[in-house]
């Protein structure tokens, strides 16, 4: 039974360790999400917004977890 | 149109299986050290055989889901894990959270095992197979997530190479040197996976969402190169005030 939790806490692990990274990564795909179904005729600003999107919750992450 | 072919796949899933390989040998060789290789190798074969299942089970329900829908949700779920990873990896070569030590993980698993010896003399054998079997399960886990992520739409074929690599390699030094393979960089390993990944992850996003990204596969390289530039960046930013604080 420790074994199951474990490798399903594993498994969660794998996607979450820090929780307001993976929320704000989630906030970038619904906008490019959105985008791409409200302007579907432009699909490459769902892209932009998607890679940049990520970059910058990247950057942002690592600089408030730095200042920590 | 250019492509890249399955180098890429086969590189990020070499080198993500390879840090994970690294790490289920560490406690592996802790048991063997402590209980011998009865317990270590038959817990690491049933840890094998359960990912093997695992494969087995989830493999063909991948065919059934329409391709789309299955590049975004594995490209999300790249993404999630990619940039979990690279994240971790730039706090750590900041020096903002602590590296990875196979050598104290080994040293605490040999500790953890002996104090199990002296409390449960009778049950030792199967604590530690089962603690050598959670090692292979849960290291492998990540390994199989990897090769099917990477296999988004092109087949196992390439990323499961690469992973299968890595883990007869690493088995195999581990079986020659019977130490903890420490001086395998794993940071900068970890690094660069979250880069490839995080790439993969928004290549796949894209793609299932509808974005036809320029230059096709190519698109993965530009965005590795971003992230990479973007990672370095924030290795610096995520240092300075520690360096500010350190001069006050």
């Amino acid at each position: 039974m420790n074994t199951i939790r474990a490798a399903l806490r594993e498994v969660v692990g794998l996607f979450v360790d820090d929780g307001s990274l993976a929320l704000e990564i989630v906030a970038v795909i619904v906008l490019a999400g959105i985008s791409a179904t409200l302007f579907p005729e432009f699909p490459l600003v769902a892209g932009g917004i998607l890679l940049l999107g990520c970059l910058a919750v990247l950057f942002g992450n690592v600089a408030r977890a730095g200042r920590r | 149109m250019i492509t890249l072919g399955y180098a890429p796949a086969t590189t990020a899933a070499f080198l993500a299986s390879l840090v994970e390989a690294v790490e289920a040998l560490t406690i592996v060789l802790a048991v063997a050290t402590v209980r011998g290789w009865r317990p270590a190798g038959l817990g690491a074969l049933a840890g094998f055989m359960s990912l093997l299942l695992i494969v087995v089970a989830v493999g063909p329900l991948l065919d059934r889901v329409p391709v789309h829908l299955l590049q975004f949700v594995i490209g999300v779920l790249l993404l999630m894990f990619g940039m979990r990873w690279l994240r971790k990896a730039i706090l750590r070569s900041a020096g903002v959270v602590s590296l990875h030590d196979e050598a104290a993980v080994f040293a605490n698993e040999t500790a953890e095992l002996s104090e199990q010896a002296r409390r449960h003399a009778t049950r030792l054998d199967l604590l530690a197979a089962l603690a050598s079997f959670k090692a292979v399960l849960l290291e492998g886990l990540e390994v199989v997530f990897i090769v099917i992520a990477l296999s988004a739409g092109r087949g196992l074929l390439a990323p499961a190479a690469g992973a299968l690599g890595a883990c007869l390699l690493v088995a195999g030094v581990g079986v020659v040197v019977h130490r903890p393979l420490a001086r395998v960089p794993e940071n900068t390993l970890k690094f660069f996976v979250g880069v490839l990944l995080s790439a993969f992850g928004i290549f796949w996003t894209g793609e299932g969402l509808g974005v036809a990204w320029p230059g096709a596969d190519l698109a993965i390289i530009a965005f590795a190169a971003l992230f990479l530039g973007v990672a370095r960046a924030a290795v610096v930013v995520a240092r300075r005030p520690r360096s500010a604080e350190a001069l006050s």
